[in-house]
């Protein structure tokens, strides 16, 4: 990474140099008044009471917290969340490399397959909400139809407002959205393998499965890793499916920490313990961007 | 050469003939099961993937009578544009597209500025604190949105950005630009040193070098880059729900939004205003799918 032009002359580029300065100085800029200083006050706020409508009105210490961790559906919220991350990664994960490996077969029209199979990627989340909004209708929708015709069930039901299936079907919807980046993150790097390491291992006496054990596992593994842990981190902030699709209902049954932050923020006008939700959310998050970190940082080493 | 540089899916292809050898030891009847698997297997994952959108058109152009009647479980009886000409007669959805194309326009412009500045420092010259600057690129985009989106909201009220699209492309601008930056020097990275050094040693000064070298041949970079940016915009949906709130400035996943709590009765109209919304992201990402999903890749990786 270090093997560009500028990599012999170090010595020189130590000095004050306004030239770069004028280059980082936008990134910079933007980054602090939209992302640090945000983030220092939503700690700030999540310490005050602070309404919509009455703005910040007293510091309360610790009190949003101390309420927020009493509150009897902080364990359904904490559930939830854990359900929502786990359940869609998981099925990411698993879609994600069986997809991955099916791309990286030899196949008429690949290229183009490759580029469909990425478009759930490109596409806005109300857009992905809207359809399948239309494909669950409990009544006209396309998958009831089906099921039913198949025998499958007796009667509709309704996905998206039933206590039991609001949120493993979100999970399921998440999953159709997320599969494409896994797919394609892993398909890099399948693509990466080293031939020679997969021929030499052939020369060894491994058959298929041996050469995939021992040779493109390994390679894999610190890809498959990294898209592990960037996907949870994503998928734990993902709001937008429950928010359009459910409202995080029916009742509670699909709110995850950070809907019931957004909702507690804009519904309830309570911006003090909305930010209080969030700051919960981002603490334990940290610990994920710490893997995050470290995993891309070693693997920059090695390269 | 430049597609290399980012990596492309489909890589060298020559490197590839080898494994297509098959190990001698399986039947050629094994391999044709094989092959109808694979096809199999593929064919499915295009029909859950392209399935649904082309539910969402072919609803689009159906009669609303036939909906009503038989939902999507038979096909329709006539072709109809009602859904069309309705949504752009009495509903504000022309107001959304402008306003969506405006803020994602804005945003890719000033984004690229920001991006390409910030990449060419990154990738040409050594400066310190480079790496400390890498590693909060990378952070920025793990902020969880919900953390952000209420302090965010709360500055741009007393800044009166709220319900612009000023507003709006200033925050996108944020949040696109470190990935755009990435996407960028991974393709500055990829072109070869000597061309600047030559600039340099020929008494080019480093904006020179910048603007007359390194910017002409930064053009397909700026492609990706700008096609992610425009995607991120227009897909956006918790910014512009929190800080839009008339048709001055919200866009058109909000419209959709708004559309599915007040229209769901009248699905031809609401797929219509999907498959508009869909259209401009999804036409983007198949022109540029290659250099973006290596792009993606190699981004998210590497750190």
């Amino acid at each position: 990474m270090t093997t560009t032009v500028a990599g012999g002359r170090g010595g020189a580029r130590r000095r004050f140099d306004p030239t770069i300065l004028l280059f980082v100085s936008p990134t910079l800029i933007l980054l602090l008044v939209f992302v640090a200083y945000p983030f220092l006050r939503a700690i700030w706020l999540s310490l005050t009471k602070t309404t919509l409508l009455g703005g910040t009105v007293g510091f309360l210490g610790f009190d949003n917290f101390v309420a927020l961790f009493q509150d009897p559906q902080f364990g359904a919220f904490v559930g939830n969340s854990v359900f929502w991350t786990v359940g869609g990664v998981s099925l990411q994960l698993i879609f994600g490399v069986i997809g991955a490996l099916l791309l990286n077969q030899k196949f008429r029209l690949r290229g183009t397959v490759r580029g469909l199979a990425m478009i759930p990627w490109a596409t806005p989340s109300v857009l992905v909400a809207l359809i399948w909004l239309w494909l669950l209708d409990p009544n006209r929708g396309l998958v009831n139809t089906v099921l039913e015709h198949l025998g499958i069930m007796t009667h509709p039901v309704a996905w998206l407002s039933d206590a039991h299936t609001a949120l493993p079907t979100l999970i399921v919807i998440d999953a159709w959205q997320g599969i494409p980046f896994f797919a394609v993150m892993v398909l890099a790097a399948l693509q990466a393998v080293p031939e020679e390491l997969k021929e030499s291992a052939r020369t060894d006496g491994c058959g298929p499965l041996g050469v995939f054990r021992h040779v493109v596992v390994p390679s894999i593994l610190p890809t498959v890793l990294i898209t592990l842990v960037l996907r949870l981190i994503w998928t734990a902030n993902y709001i937008d499916l429950a928010y359009v699709l459910t409202g995080g209902g029916p009742g509670i049954a699909s709110t995850t920490i950070p809907l019931q932050s957004y909702l507690t923020a804009y519904k309830q006008g309570q911006l003090g313990s909305g930010a209080a939700y969030a700051v919960v959310q981002a603490i334990v998050l940290a610990i994920l961007v710490a893997i995050y970190l470290r995993l891309t940082q070693t693997k920059g080493v090695k390269r | 050469m430049t597609a290399n540089a980012l990596g492309t899916i489909d890589g060298p292809r020559t490197e590839r003939i080898p494994a297509v050898a098959p190990p001698a030891r399986r039947s050629s009847s094994a391999r044709r099961v094989g092959r109808v698997g694979l096809y199999v297997l593929v064919a499915g994952w295009m029909i859950a993937t392209i399935g649904p959108y082309l539910v969402m058109l072919l609803t689009s152009f159906t009669p609303n009578q036939d909906l009503v009647a038989n939902g999507m479980s038979k096909l329709p009886s006539a072709l109809s544009v009602q859904g069309y000409v309705e949504l752009f007669t009495t509903t504000p959805f022309l107001a959304y597209m402008r306003n969506s194309l405006l803020a994602a326009l804005g945003t890719v412009v000033l984004s690229l500025i920001v991006a390409s500045a910030a990449a060419i420092s990154l990738s040409r010259f050594r400066f310190r604190g480079r790496g400390a600057l890498l590693t909060v690129l990378l952070i920025a985009q793990l902020f969880p949105a919900v953390l952000l989106v209420i302090p965010l909201s709360t500055m741009l009220k007393g800044a009166g950005l709220l319900d612009t699209t000023a507003g709006l492309i200033l925050v996108y601008t944020t949040f696109a630009t470190p990935f755009a930056t990435y996407l960028l020097k991974g393709f500055l990275d990829g072109l070869p040193p000597e061309l600047d050094e030559a600039a340099t040693v020929d008494g080019c000064t480093k904006f020179q070098m910048v603007r007359h070298i390194l910017f002409p041949l930064l053009r397909p970079g700026l492609t990706a880059a700008g096609t992610y940016i425009f995607i991120f915009s227009w897909n956006e949906f918790l910014y512009a729900l929190t800080f839009t709130s008339s048709t001055k400035s919200q866009t058109i996943p909000i419209g959709l939004q708004l559309f599915i709590g007040d229209y769901q009765i009248r699905w031809d109209l609401l797929t219509a205003g999907g498959v508009i919304a869909a259209v401009p992201v999804l036409l983007g990402f198949m022109l540029v799918q290659k250099q973006l999903i290596g792009g993606l890749a190699a981004g998210a990786v590497k750190g």
